[in-house]
């Protein structure tokens, strides 16, 4: 019974991890109807440059020089300011051309992007793997281990603790304050927004500049267990059947889609083969690891279940066209 | 009217004298370089296509060149992608003089390029991966595998293992678990890790993880809950790196945790930092720079400003700089062998395949070429591409790689017979008449 709630425990983390890479998708897509394909390599980019600063990498040479390295508090903030430098720059030279396009062109353009920008990512910083080093806790919590039995990773708490504060800030800021009004307003009609004076580019400028920070905060969260390295920006595939389950629109879905997933997608893994073997064991022998390596489908079949039932994700609208 | 026939032939000699002096001069030993510095394999493609490089150049920069002909390297990019792998093939297949030896650095592409490397009369040597059955070099006449295969070193990672228990007789009951790259590659050692179990009353369990494998928690839970005895890991890119952190989070012993040779370079270790000290891989090679050949290559390349790639210089010496450094000089040898028996210094493919199968780099050569103690005597035949079949384990000490034992010799009466069926498989699906060696 431990194990299992182990396993819950920690799909339930794991959820929360790809919560954080959906959360970027959802902003950008409530904003603009744009689905960013490079938001996962907008999460590796933003923690390639926070490692290069926080080491002192010259850009282009890749050579660690410790004299030009900053502390965190300065480096953290001109992490963001370059993230908000990259929103102004695609907002001008991709979205600002692309106004009332059809989807799939708008997709297409993120692709491109996405390539553009992991391009650059290795020539400005390089292709080596980089330990970013914040002082965040590493390794099972011992408490729990060693007095319940109970394994927990630590830095998977931490991701959960920043996913309900940036969730928290996010709902703050799109409830209460001007900008956040606006920001839904351009969400809910574009024409009706810009009819009432809302500048539709300042508002893709802000919106890429959150989903910037989001992006910041999801590489510097995975990248602390496997290192910042290129395999960061395949993480956006984690995010795909969350959005799927959760729906596009919708920040609590999210959430919500990246439990479901994170949860199915472990106790399929674990059990899935020990369930299979008391299945079909009698008839047939049954090596049970023939059953591994489910976590990367898995999530797509169940967010494939889902579409059969709620096209619409779970918290997504659902659209009635009349015909 | 003669006078001017006269003219006219030494008009053309005088042009085509040149064109004629020009194209022997522009003979040059072509080998690709089947790199990958893109993707999430980069970080281990990058110190390996380094080391490859850096030695092909330091011949020409010190020796110019091989007996006098000078080396071109052809880059091209792969991505560990093995269509990709193909394209880099069929474009570099021709490059230059015509390629003389490919060393694609992925089971996956080497699997592809078997077939066609066998038309264009071209060798590779997919050393220390690939497909293991091209031991058999009767019914694989193109390609080459040496130091060791896949099965060689599950079989010597085993023995070790015995070693550490007290003898193979007490494997017996014990759990060996295998998490392994769910790929071509990682797959290999199932086979003869499923034998050594029949054979030694062990518990084998494979757990697969997905490409690039970025999220394994739940492989590591299901080995917290069924505690093996050892892990071993064949694994690469990004998977190293995760594995060893989930190892050390769980509190698995990392001196039970064995990784495959491609599983155990700096790379692997250092994000995990302090965490991984313990953790063991396999090895053919020292680490480190301080034999002679590192300081030809400093003097000569990053010195001299001639070096490729100038800001890899800190980094000479890593695991897989190394080993792409030793693939160069192996083949390089090859040249020198090939060009001995054929008697000519413009060599093409089937040459060069020649000079693979007469390779003999003892100890004494090993010393010549400033690699004493930096690898093991290699010497191939007709029938055994695989070479010495030699495995140490090597083992991190939180700072650097440290080989930490013997070289093993794996348990042939397990391994041959599996490299017979899948050899004599392979020629029968093919249609290939095994060569008489004799």
């Amino acid at each position: 019974m431990l194990f299992f709630m182990e396993t819950v425990i920690s799909g339930l983390l794991a959820g929360v991890m790809y919560s954080l890479v959906a959360l970027g998708f959802v902003l950008i897509f409530k904003a603009s109807g744009v689905f960013n394909f490079a938001q996962g390599v907008m999460a590796l980019f933003a923690a390639l440059t926070l490692v290069g600063l926080l080491s002192g990498t010259t850009p282009f040479t890749h050579i660690d020089n410790p004299a030009f390295a900053m502390p965190a508090w300065v480096a953290i903030p001109l992490t963001i300011v370059v993230m908000i430098v990259f929103a102004i720059l695609v907002e001008r030279f991709i979205l600002r051309h692309l106004v009332n396009q059809e989807q799939i062109i708008l997709f297409m353009s993120m692709v491109g992007l996405a390539y553009v920008l992991e391009g650059a990512g290795d020539i400005l910083w390089g292709s080596d793997v980089k330990v970013i080093d914040l002082g965040l806790p590493q390794g099972a919590w011992d408490w729990l281990l060693d007095g319940y039995g109970l394994y927990i990773e630590k830095i998977e708490l931490v991701a959960a603790g920043t996913a309900v504060v940036l969730v928290a800030f996010l709902a703050v800021f799109f409830q209460k304050t001007r900008i956040g009004r606006a920001l839904r307003a351009v969400a809910d009609d574009h024409q009706a927004a810009l009819s009432v004076g809302i500048s539709l580019r300042s508002i893709w400028i802000i919106v890429w500049s959150v989903a910037g920070v989001v992006a910041l905060v999801t590489g510097v969260v995975w990248g602390a267990k496997s290192g910042i390295q290129f395999s960061l920006s395949l993480i956006a595939l984690k995010a795909l059947p969350v959005l799927i389950l959760g729906g596009f629109e919708s920040i609590p879905g999210a959430i919500v889609g990246g439990l479901i997933i994170g949860v199915g997608e472990k106790l399929a893994e674990v059990y899935g083969g020990e369930i299979i073997v008391a299945i079909f064991g009698r008839w047939y022998e049954i090596d049970p690891g023939i059953f591994s390596a489910t976590e990367n489908w898995f999530a797509y079949v169940l967010a494939l279940v889902f579409l059969l039932f709620r096209p619409q994700g779970l918290f997504g609208e659902k659209i009635i066209e009349r015909v | 009217m003669k006078l001017r026939n006269w003219i006219v032939a030494a008009a053309a000699a005088v042009v085509a004298m040149p064109l004629a002096v020009s194209s022997a001069s522009a003979y040059e030993l072509t080998v690709p370089s089947m790199d990958y510095r893109t993707g999430p394999y980069a970080p281990n493609g990058i110190p390996f296509a380094n080391g490859w490089t850096d030695y092909w150049t330091m011949l020409n920069e010190r020796d110019g060149g091989i007996n006098g002909v000078k080396i071109k390297v052809v880059p091209c990019e792969t991505a560990y992608n093995t269509k990709q792998g193909v394209e880099c093939y069929e474009k570099t297949k021709k490059a230059g003089s015509g390629a003389l030896v490919y060393q694609p650095l992925s089971t996956g592409i080497t699997y592809q390029l078997i077939p066609k490397a066998s038309v264009d009369n071209i060798p590779i040597h997919s050393m220390g991966y690939g497909r293991t059955s091209a031991a058999n070099g009767k019914i694989f006449k193109w390609v080459f595998n040496f130091p060791a295969t896949y099965w060689s070193q599950a079989s010597a990672l085993v023995k070790y293992i015995g070693e550490k228990e007290g003898g193979m007789d007490k494997l017996k009951g014990k759990k060996i678990f295998l998490v392994y790259h769910n790929s071509a590659y990682g797959k290999e050692p199932i086979r003869t890790l499923q034998e050594l179990a029949k054979k030694h009353g062990f518990t084998y369990q494979g757990l697969a993880v997905d490409h690039p494998g970025q999220e394994q928690k739940a492989t590591w839970l299901k080995i917290r809950r069924d505690k093996p005895d050892w892990i071993l890991m064949w694994g690469w890119g990004v998977m190293n790196q995760v594995a060893i952190k989930e190892a050390a989070s769980i509190r698995f012993p990392m001196d039970r945790f064995i990784g495959v040779w491609w599983s155990g370079s700096e790379n692997d270790v250092k994000p995990a930092g302090a965490a991984a000290k313990g953790y063991l891989s396999g090895a053919f090679h020292q680490p480190g720079s301080n034999f002679p050949v590192h300081k030809d290559i400093i003097k000569y390349l990053y010195d001299a400003g001639k070096a490729p790639h100038p800001d890899f210089k800190d980094r000479v010496g890593e695991v897989l700089y190394n080993r792409g450094l030793v693939a160069a000089m192996w083949g390089s040898e090859a040249a020198r062998k090939a060009m001995e028996i054929h008697k000519t210094k413009e060599l093409t493919g089937a040459m060069m395949r020649d000079g693979y199968e007469a390779l003999d780099v003892d100890e004494a050569r090993l010393k010549e070429l400033g690699a004493e103690g930096l690898t093991i005597p290699v010497k191939i035949t007709c029938e055994n591409h695989e070479g010495p079949r030699k495995v140490a384990v090597q083992q991190w000490d939180g700072k650097q790689w440290k080989i930490v034992s013997d070289f093993y010799d794996p348990d042939m009466d397990v391994i041959q017979p599996l490299i017979d069926e899948d050899s004599q498989k392979f020629a029968k699906e093919n249609n290939i008449t095994p060569r008489d060696c004799k």
